[in-house]
């Protein structure tokens, strides 16, 4: 490369080199005003805005169908405050809630799967792989077996549960500082220890509480309400901004915790925060609908694919998550229909086999 | 360029060598103890880093070359002793205000899969930017001085994995200059390059120093390249620094001894007129060298 160094640009080049009217080739669109300046990455707004579309779309038709379908004519007409008799209550009190709150959840669990996965450097850094998830449903499962908790109370407990696992784990892991490897295995065996200790809770609960932990346990939008919709957008609303402005530190950490510190991070506190963040939209995920398995996982490398980035997209991830999650719902009420599975089984078909693959290539190229 | 370069009066410096040299130093370690968890490993050093000059930290592995480093550039909390940038102590210092004083470039960094040159160059403006300052017409001209002063413009839109291992290292180093601090702290920028690559990596310091005046620290492992390129050498040894001032006066065969353990003689370069150490190691010794004594030498 000796010859680049000392070599002149060329003629094409030399023209421009009074004005340099050509743009540097960085990624995204610059909007300038006076002293403000904002980078847009244009490929990641189309992509969230085609996502954000076919949600609407299928959450319409998830509306419109089941036992007692409704014409999208008159979903529409209904959510723009028309309703007749019958659609208000199946609309408004049925399904209306039940796909809010799978989109919300969807949207939680992949912001919090995008962040994880670029912190720990390896998709099987997300939240459901690494017991995080596991924890917010032991937490949640408590509250309802041994509280017979509210809504509320099971969020508390998922938010209790979700970041007492991420610090047992985090200190588990540690030996000199974290490593990726080391979180990862570290947190797969907890999550198995936490299922243990959930399963145990469950043993020794009244049959109806069982009842209702199982279902909540296999990740399930069947009958939720207004109460979950608040809780989920809550989160969501206030961790949602968090999370996007974080996603600066987030790229600078991904050079490497010293490079970062170089360019004027605070390392320490930009991890806990990005932790804090994550644990907290995963517990609240968990908290509204249950572990619904891999939507963390698939979500963050599907939305990288699409934006074809090198960043962690946080909030593609968001929309993806949503999507992945609305269209399992859809499937997982009609494929059997009338029978309707739990979310979460369907998320599993899909996420399972590509954990598989992840497992063995990272088993083959040594990362694991 | 916006750098000034003072070379005169570090010359002046220079040639009064045996004296410590004048306040003339942003970058102060004061009687620094640094270790991690049980162990030290920099046990109370002193060192002041000359201004507008290039200063190499060499050393065998492991004496504490990197971890002076890190503390240097406020990575590494001192068990004892400070580290003062400016005057100020460099732990009380915000992480920010540090990162538009200091640059560090550390020996393994990681670039995201994917990343293009002129991304990851432009990520040495994070100091500069703010929530609604992302990209500055400040921040494109630094990025576009980076990229000119490295030779990396024509790989702008290149993804940093397809690069060679030289071309990857300048862009690296891209990226710390975009940051515009006067002060650069390099972690074995040549480390796993090829003499070539090296050559090239130290000219393009060489550059930085004479024509934008930047005060260069870089931990070297090659003490002959060591010697050619900067103005003051510091020899390490087991934490402790054994010599630091000029080559041409620090570099002999005691030194080499007491720093390597291990028996050299130093001749001048014919090139670059500066210490030239050439080990002779037991196959070449007249008469035949002892056997070395492992406790001394190490």
């Amino acid at each position: 490369m000796t010859d680049t160094l000392t070599s002149t640009p060329n003629d094409a080049s030399r023209s421009d080199l009074v004005e340099r009217p050509e743009q540097l080739p960085i990624r995204g669109t610059v909007i300038r005003a006076g002293s403000f300046s904002v980078r847009l990455d244009t490929r990641a707004v189309w992509v969230c805005c085609v996502l954000g579309a076919l949600t609407v779309v299928i959450g319409l038709w998830s509306i419109s169908v089941g036992d007692f379908p409704i014409p999208i004519s008159e979903v529409v007409a209904t959510l723009l405050g028309n309703p007749t008799d019958d659609s208000e209550f199946i609309v408004g009190t049925l399904r209306l809630p039940r796909v809010l709150v799978g989109a919300g959840v969807g949207a939680a669990f992949g912001m919090s799967g995008a962040i994880f996965q670029s912190l720990v450097r390896n998709p099987l850094g997300s939240p459901d792989i690494i017991g995080f998830t596991a924890g917010a449903s032991l937490g949640a499962v408590t509250t309802i077996v041994v509280l017979d908790a509210s809504a509320f109370g099971v969020s508390v407990g998922a938010v209790l549960g979700g970041l007492i696992s991420a610090l047992a784990v985090y200190l588990l892991a540690w030996k000199r500082g974290v490593q990726a490897y080391r979180l990862v295995l570290v947190g797969i065996g907890a999550g198995f220890a936490i299922s243990a200790a959930i399963d145990y809770m469950i043993t020794r609960a009244e049959i109806y509480d069982v009842q209702r932990a199982t279902v909540w346990l296999t990740g399930s939008l069947n009958g939720r309400s207004w109460d979950d919709v608040r809780i989920v957008f809550l989160a969501l609303l206030v961790l949602g901004p968090l999370a996007i402005l974080m996603q600066r530190n987030l790229d600078r950490l991904d050079l490497g915790d010293d490079t970062a510190a170089g360019l004027g991070v605070d390392v320490g506190r930009a991890k806990l925060s990005l932790v804090l963040v994550g644990v907290l939209l995963a517990a609240l995920g968990v908290a509204a609908a249950g572990p619904i398995a891999f939507v963390a996982f698939v979500a963050g490398p599907i939305a990288r694919r699409l934006v074809s980035s090198p960043r962690a997209c946080i909030v593609p991830a968001a929309f993806v998550g949503a999507l992945v999650t609305v269209v399992a719902d859809l499937a997982a009420r009609r494929v059997l229909a009338p029978t309707e599975l739990p979310v979460g089984i369907m998320t599993a078909l899909i996420g399972a086999p590509y954990l598989l693959w992840l497992l063995s290539r990272q088993a083959r190229t040594g990362l694991l | 360029m916006r750098f000034s370069a003072r070379r005169d009066e570090h010359e002046h410096v220079r040639s009064d060598h045996d004296r410590p040299a004048p306040a003339a130093s942003r970058l102060i370690a004061e009687s620094v103890t640094l270790g991690y968890d049980d162990h030290t490993v920099v046990n109370s050093l002193d060192l002041e880093i000359p201004d507008g000059e290039i200063t190499a930290i060499i050393g065998p592995n492991a004496c504490g070359k990197s971890t002076l480093l890190k503390a240097l550039a406020r990575l590494l909390v001192p068990n004892s002793g400070q580290v003062v940038l400016d005057g100020e102590k460099i732990q009380r210092m915000p992480t920010k205000e540090v990162a538009r004083r200091l640059g560090l470039l550390p020996q393994t960094p990681i670039a995201p899969e994917g990343i293009t040159v002129v991304d990851l160059v432009a990520r040495g403006r994070t100091p500069h930017q703010k929530l609604f300052q992302q990209w500055s017409e400040s921040d494109e001209c630094a990025v576009r001085a980076a990229l000119d002063a490295t030779s990396t413009g024509e790989l702008a839109d290149r993804t940093v994995d397809e690069l060679s291992g030289g071309q990857r290292q300048r862009v690296w180093i891209a990226m710390a200059l975009a940051q515009e601090t006067e002060l650069l702290l390099l972690d074995e920028p040549t480390t796993f390059l090829d003499i070539a690559h090296q050559i090239d990596v130290l000219d393009l310091i060489d550059r930085l120093n004479r024509e934008q005046g930047r005060t260069i620290v870089v931990v070297l492992h090659d003490l002959n390249l060591a010697c050619r390129y900067a103005h003051h050498v510091v020899a390490l040894r087991d934490g402790s620094i054994v010599a630091s001032g000029a080559p041409a006066d620090v570099i002999d065969p005691d030194t080499v001894r007491s720093v390597f353990g291990l028996e050299s003689m130093v001749i001048d370069d014919p090139i670059s007129h500066t210490p030239l150490v050439v080990p002779i190691g037991s196959r070449h010794a007249q008469p035949p060298l002892p056997p070395v004594e492992l406790d001394e030498a190490r």
